[in-house]
């Protein structure tokens, strides 16, 4: 019997499935992301964003999409939602700040859409 | 000899953790979903579980992707809270059970489920959450029971999958009714329903599958174990994979079980908030 192929995922719209691929692509931004866990650690980040991605290794897609605060960008760039949350925090970004990016729509759009979604 | 008396279901959104901190219980935006556990509350308060099996998913505190345990079970005297990056209140450390920990991971194990052990483990918003719901003032909560925290893998793919979650669920119930002390245990099942953070599709909240889960969780956990992983994430959102923890709560309980409270509420930030109480059949 053929082995399975290694990509199963369904195609679906708007979604990254974080697999194995993406893991290993976003492993040190992630790993950044992961240390700011960390109050000491966020505080040196805020000093000098741009040392600390050399010091995390970060490729340059990462790093601008960091600069850029984009979260789409920080995905493609094999960025994981849980992680990334972490640097939305540092500059006190909700999870509708962050959605409302994402779907190019202001925060209050973004609310009133989810709450739409009660109907 | 331990009974397992019920399983309670409950999201664990961050932002209730400040609503709870803030008191906002009688805020319009929140009261509709904070209404739906004063009723479980009384059960609790009526039946007083010694324990409480807390299976919830780590959110990158505990684990990151270094090493990621697809099922890590907590072997500690205690469970610390810890900053997730924005720098909440530190909680004083909630009491393990070390004896029954380790009770069941002999019992997984020997049932061929290769678990992780954590003799330490840091519990992010997914454990705490549904603690301070259930037992207000938690850990600081006169009947605060022990707990055993148990969390799956829901950060990256491959995820188990839902058949493997209900028997995942299954074995813990051998488990736990094996273990030869007089305790009493309530099983929850955190996270969910249906959400998506990231993507374009990030906002994205299925209430007529999220109903057709609550319901099903009840009658017929089987059928859900036909529901793909892709297909999950499909109608469930990117993190309304959380599901999982509900189904391996479902397992615990064994066949029959009798719904005493249900609330659903959308949203609660980026979610549809899912609350329930399930009595095991005597
Ligand atoms: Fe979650």
């Amino acid at each position: 019997m053929a082995a399975e192929p290694f990509d199963q995922h369904a195609d679906i719209p708007g979604t990254t499935i974080f697999d194995g691929k993406q893991a290993m692509k976003g492993y040190a931004l992630n790993k950044m992301c992961y240390s700011f866990n960390s109050a000491e650690n966020r505080a040196e980040y805020l000093r000098d964003p741009e040392a600390y991605f050399v010091k995390y290794g970060l490729a340059d897609d990462q790093k601008q999409a960091c600069r850029d605060k984009n979260v789409l960008a920080m995905i493609a760039a094999g960025g994981n939602i849980y992680y990334l949350a972490k640097f939305a925090g540092i500059y006190k970004l909700s999870v509708q700040d962050v959605g409302a990016q994402q779907t190019g729509m202001t925060t209050e759009q973004f609310k009133e859409k989810l709450k739409r979604a009660g109907d | 000899m331990a009974t397992i008396i019920g399983g309670l279901t409950s999201s664990h959104i961050p932002a209730v953790g400040n609503a709870i901190h803030n008191k906002l219980f009688d805020d319009p935006y929140w009261k509709p979903f904070f209404d739906g556990y004063p009723p479980i509350r009384e059960w609790l308060d009526h039946h007083k579980p010694d324990v409480a099996i807390n299976i919830y998913n780590d959110h990158g505190l505990g684990f990151f992707l270094d090493r990621m345990p697809t099922f890590a079970i907590g072997a500690a005297a205690e469970y610390r809270n810890e900053d997730e990056g924005w720098g909440i209140p530190k909680l004083d450390p909630f009491p393990g059970d070390p004896e029954l920990s380790w009770h069941i991971i002999e019992s997984m194990v020997a049932d061929e489920f290769d678990i992780t052990s954590c003799q330490e483990l840091a519990v992010d918003h997914g454990f705490t959450v549904p603690m301070q719901l259930f037992w207000p003032g938690a850990p600081n909560n006169p009947a605060m029971p022990r707990t055993v925290p148990i969390s799956a893998n829901t950060v990256q793919h491959p995820i188990p999958t839902l058949k493997r979650a209900l028997d995942f669920g299954k074995a813990l119930r051998k488990a736990l009714l094996s273990f030869p002390k007089d305790v009493k245990i309530v099983v929850m099942g955190t996270g969910g329903l249906s959400h998506q953070l990231d993507g374009q599709r990030a906002g994205f909240i299925n209430k007529s599958f999220d109903q057709m889960c609550m319901e099903k969780i009840v009658t017929a956990p089987e059928e859900l174990t036909h529901i793909s992983r892709m297909e999950l994430v499909e109608k469930a959102g990117a993190q309304g994979t959380e599901f999982l923890m509900w189904m391996m709560m479902r397992g615990a309980l064994g066949d029959k079980v009798v719904p005493l409270e249900k609330n659903y509420h959308i949203p609660i930030s980026n979610t549809g908030a899912g609350t329930m109480l399930l009595e095991c059949a005597a």
